[in-house]
């Protein structure tokens, strides 16, 4: 089994308007903050032990199911 | 056994003795833990449950009365209504989002166990004033997890109350309600009966969330309370769950079904074995749980939310599980239904509890507490008000009390709820009551929560006759006849005696006006030891009103439309300080005597509005509460300005004395002398106060111009308050 | 005409749907989300609600829903397919539609009366209203905040795809964030609809108006001026 770290962000060119607010908030707490982006942060275990195979299907997923390659863009990281 | 394993589950110690007295034998841990719950207050009402005898409960519209998940009312036609209320107050304090959701949730699962379709929620809402950070938190968590939960689950939200006070800082009241539709013939109930007949687990699956909730909801919030591990709700697997029990029901393969509520399987499979006065055998390894290597004591006393237990006809399981598959749920037979009155409980085989269900149930210790009348009852009550004398401009006054946010219009609340789902919201929220058609029938049904707790608290039993008056007016002001109750019943310490003795008056006066009514007690729940720090919440008896509209015709609105509509004041034309919003917010003072209502007059004053409305004299109604005659007025006018001119009476408490039993109602110019003619007829007060003109609001009282705002100014001011608050 | 109403677990609109086209006299189907065909059907509504949930992103798990691989086939050989609130987000994610949704940008849900301009009247889903009317139809969502490309949306624009926008009479104006105030938009062809409010919401006075009616109207029209051109 391999378990796939997955990282879901909003493209640069997209409003964000969680991390808008967040980023407001942060600034009118005093701390120095430049910009706040939210994203999403996905576990996905898989029964894959070939790491190539593993690569393949991820990508897939990614891109059919927990990205909206419209909006956002995707990376992960797997591990053993 | 150590008694601090039984002090730490919240029981007394002579509670422990008569454990062992009744078991016959010392009890293991798990069964330690099996009564605690179920000998919780809030499982229990061991402390209330003598108060709540007094309820009237019986009506030939009461279908069902307490004692089910949900009360039932008749409403014709072969249909009826299942609705009930119930507070989920000390989780909302620790996670507003989370516990406001499961809230929610909860009171849905009562409705459709009954097997009636939820049609709407209510939600009663207290906080601490908004001018404190933490009790914004707590409005936008508790707003977010209702908005979040109820237009998940596709039902839609459409009123309710809010009210913000300094006696509910730390301890914010939620209280949600709701409402369901059935036809007679699929009346469902709680019951375990058959032997052999197996016992299912449906829905979600049980992890360790919320362990021991029903005893932290029966203690007192300190800052070294342990809250239990909040539960998290689903709605959308809980709309699964829902969809799924109706159909199954509808099939007719159901003998009875429960919810998972607090106390989850303790508490279910028990109270079902006890109304169907049989046993119940349960193998804990069946149960499907969500983490591993949970114990038999976290499976039992686990309030994972969203899960179901049923009863079924024995052979029938397949169907079961069909029906929950087809949803994508999982339904479980974990046991079967016995005849030995037992609560059994296996693991792998192995026996480790059992104890007799009437124990847990009927046999849970009642508690008789001492009542004593608090010092500050009568010092409150012979405060004198004479010389107090309005401080401002009355259209000062009108404009802070408008804007104020407790009286402020609840848009900004309430735009966050889907209120209109369903197609059936005929008044949406900020109507006096909320009104929803019921589709295939000429026919409305009106709902309403309310409850003024510094009456409560000023004089707890009429304070608690109030509470009703004001849900039957405001029924009645959308031209709807008052069918049944459910009450949420928020109250501090029990075992103070004078905490005991606010809720024993309050309950007499609730008890008292739902006779003189005929409004019934359908059900309800009891939310003791709201309390922070020892500072107890205001005494909350919130009121859950139904109401019946035999014709959608006939719906009546609270604002007036166009010019020359004649306004009139049905009842007294001053009212009284003694607990008012002026008196509160001008003279920093929550005191005075409040004149006991006279139920018969109010209720000759409400059958003549709603044979006004049902002869056609009728455009508007609304009835006068917090701030008085001009915050009625103000909210009437919003759309449209009136001159108004009353002869006589001091100019401060006929404008901002509060005084229920009081109603404005609006009539077509052609239609006034029938209207008078009525009100001799029933012999009730009917003052003409005048008519609907211009954009301005325009008070003359005993000959004094006293008051003339714009619309354009204080419209904005009422519209906005709160989210100006909110969003700053 | 075959209206079928496609019912997806968490949908919560598909009956206010089935109710709406009952109205003006039409006998709606209720198409289950799991079953594989719409053969036969004239018109496909994605109803509103929470499909899955809406975890993940609205509309991104129904979108797998089996029903959906015929939807998607029906709609690009010319069937009438019309998504409302999430159903349009379906549409978006499905790819029948360009753009796609983020939360609304004051983060809170709203439901609320909503003031619309009529773009383009000359659809199956709108040819009862004149172009540049202002309707009012509730919309009740929390993620209608609707994104796209400059380059999308200057196709959107060239091609005159969209169909409604949010404005103001008195209040409201755009209350989500919207790119450039849309509302709702069709396919290049015309054939595919997705809006976020709801019509369904706004068929009788009863309820709190009727300027939606017009749609499930101009539905039947077009339908009938189809049938009697032996299309």
């Amino acid at each position: 089994m391999l378990k796939a770290r997955v990282k879901v962000t909003l493209k640069k060119s997209i409003l964000d308007p969680q991390g808008s607010a967040a980023e407001k908030a942060l600034k009118s707490m005093q701390y120095p903050v430049e910009s706040v982006r939210i994203g999403k942060f996905m576990e996905v275990v898989l029964n894959e032990d070939d790491k190539d195979k593993a690569e393949k299907i991820m990508h897939e997923i990614c891109q059919k199911l927990l990205s909206n390659p419209v909006i956002e863009d995707y990376s992960f990281e797997l591990e053993g | 056994m150590e008694p601090k394993i039984w002090r730490d589950m919240g029981l007394s110690d002579d509670e422990y003795q008569r454990i062992e007295k009744l078991m016959g034998r010392e009890p293991n841990f798990l069964e330690v833990g099996i009564f605690s719950v179920m000998w919780s207050e809030h499982c229990s009402y061991k402390t209330s449950k003598p108060v709540l005898k007094k309820f009237p409960t019986e009506g030939p519209q009461v279908l069902q009365g307490p004692g089910e998940n949900a009360g039932i009312v008749d409403i014709g036609d072969d249909l009826a209504v299942a609705f009930k209320m119930e507070s989920h107050n000390h989780p909302s304090a620790v996670e507003p989002y989370q516990g406001a959701a499961t809230g929610v949730g909860g009171i849905l699962r009562d409705v459709f166990t009954m097997g009636a379709r939820p049609v709407a929620v209510l939600n009663s809402l207290r906080f601490g004033p908004l001018t404190e950070e933490n009790n914004k938190y707590l409005l936008d968590g508790v707003v977010s997890g209702i908005s979040g939960y109820g237009n998940s689950i596709g039902i839609p939200t459409v009123g309710g109350d809010v009210y913000f006070h300094s006696s509910y800082n730390g301890n914010p009241l939620v209280n949600a309600m709701a409402i369901g539709l059935l036809e007679h013939k699929d009346i469902a109930k709680g019951v375990a009966t058959g032997v052999g007949n197996p016992v299912m687990v449906v829905g979600a699956k049980t992890g360790r969330d919320g362990i021991h909730g029903a005893t932290f909801a029966s203690v007192e919030l300190s800052e070294e309370a342990q809250p239990p591990a909040v539960q998290a709700g689903d709605p959308f697997m809980e709309k699964l769950l829902m969809e799924a029990c109706l159909e199954l029901i509808q099939s007719g393969a159901v003998v009875g079904i429960q919810d998972m509520g607090a106390a989850g399987l303790t508490s279910s499979s028990s109270e079902m074995a006890s109304r169907g006065n049989s046993g119940i055998e349960m193998e804990l390894s069946l149960v499907p749980c969500r983490e591993t290597g949970m114990t038999p004591y976290e499976i039992m006393l686990s309030e994972s939310q969203e899960r179901m237990l049923i009863v079924p006809q024995a052979g029938r399981e397949k169907e079961v599980e069909e029906v929950f598959a087809r949803w994508g749920l999982e339904a479980t037979v974990v046991g079967r239904v016995t005849d030995d009155g037992m609560l059994r409980l296996l693991e792998k085989g192995r026996l480790v509890a059992e104890i007799p269900v009437k124990a847990l149930t009927d046999e849970a210790p009642v508690y008789h507490r001492p009542s004593q009348e608090p010092d500050y009852y009568q010092k409150l009550k012979n405060t004198k008000l004479e010389n107090i004398e309005l401080k401002d401009s009355a259209e000062n006054v009108l404009l802070a009390l408008i804007s104020s946010p407790t009286i402020a219009s609840k848009e900004w609340i309430y735009r966050q709820y889907d209120y209109q789902v369903g197609t059936n919201t005929v008044v949406a929220p900020g109507g006096d009551a909320a009104v929803l058609r019921v589709r295939g029938t000429s026919k409305a049904i009106a709902m309403t929560t309310d409850c003024n707790s510094r009456y409560v608290y000023l004089d707890p039993y009429i304070g608690g006759i109030l509470a009703v008056v004001e849900a039957a007016q405001n029924i009645v002001c959308v031209g709807a006849k008052p069918l049944a109750i459910t009450d949420c019943l928020n109250f501090g310490n029990p075992e103070r005696p004078e905490i005991f003795w606010q809720f024993e008056q309050a309950c007499a006066g609730v008890a008292e006006a739902c006779r003189a009514l005929n409004t019934p007690v359908t059900g309800g729940n009891v939310s003791l030891y709201n309390e922070t720090l020892g500072q107890a919440v205001y005494p909350t008896p919130m009121i859950g009103m139904i109401g019946l509209l035999k014709d959608l015709d006939q719906v009546l609105k609270n604002q007036i439309t166009s010019e020359g509509e004649q306004l009139y004041l049905v009842g007294e034309r001053e009212g009284e300080l003694a607990g008012s919003e002026y008196l509160s917010r001008f003279e920093q003072l929550e005191a005075g005597s409040l004149p006991e209502p006279d139920l018969k007059e109010i209720q000759k004053r409400l059958d003549f509005i709603l044979e006004g409305n049902k002869q056609g004299l009728l455009l508007a109604a609304h009835d006068i509460s917090e701030g008085g005659l001009a915050v009625c007025l103000a909210e009437m006018t919003i759309n449209c300005g009136a001159e108004i001119n009353i002869e006589s009476g001091n100019q401060l408490k006929v404008l901002f004395g509060e005084r229920l039993g009081r109603i404005i109602v609006t009539a077509p110019k052609e239609k006034s002398a029938a209207l008078e003619t009525l009100a001799r007829e029933y012999d009730i007060p009917l003052t003409h106060l005048g008519s609907s003109k211009g954009k301005n609001l325009k008070i003359k009282v005993a000959g004094q111009e006293c008051l003339d705002v714009p619309l354009s100014q204080y419209r904005p001011l009422y519209e906005s308050a709160i989210r100006d608050i909110m969003e700053s | 005409m075959k209206i079928g109403v496609v019912r997806f677990p968490g949908s919560s609109c598909e009956v206010d749907c089935l109710e709406a086209w009952r109205l003006v006299g039409e006998d709606p189907v209720m198409i289950w989300h799991q079953e594989t065909s719409v053969k036969g059907f004239d018109l496909i509504v994605l109803p509103g609600g929470f499909s899955y949930g809406n975890y993940l992103r609205p509309g991104s798990i129904a979108r797998y829903s089996p029903i959906m691989e015929d939807v998607i086939r029906f709609a690009k050989s010319g069937g009438l397919v019309w998504g409302i609130s999430n159903g349009f987000q379906i549409l978006t994610e499905c790819g029948l539609l360009p753009g796609a949704f983020l939360r609304n940008v004051g983060l809170r849900y709203i439901c609320a009366p909503q003031y619309l301009r009529v773009e383009n009247s000359d659809l199956p889903f709108t040819n009862q209203y004149e172009k540049g009317r202002l309707i009012q139809i509730p919309i009740s969502h929390g993620e209608g905040n609707y994104t796209i490309d400059d380059e999308g949306l200057k196709r959107l624009q060239d091609n005159n795809q969209i169909v409604f926008r949010y404005v103001n009479t008195d209040t409201s104006g755009n209350p989500n964030g919207s790119r450039d105030n849309i509302a709702g938009i069709v396919n290049k062809e015309g054939n595919v609809l997705g809006m976020m409010p709801h019509p369904e919401r706004a068929v009788e006075e009863i309820i709190g108006g009727v300027d939606g009616k017009e749609m499930f109207l101009s539905v039947l029209k077009h339908w009938e001026g189809r049938s009697q051109g032996g299309a």
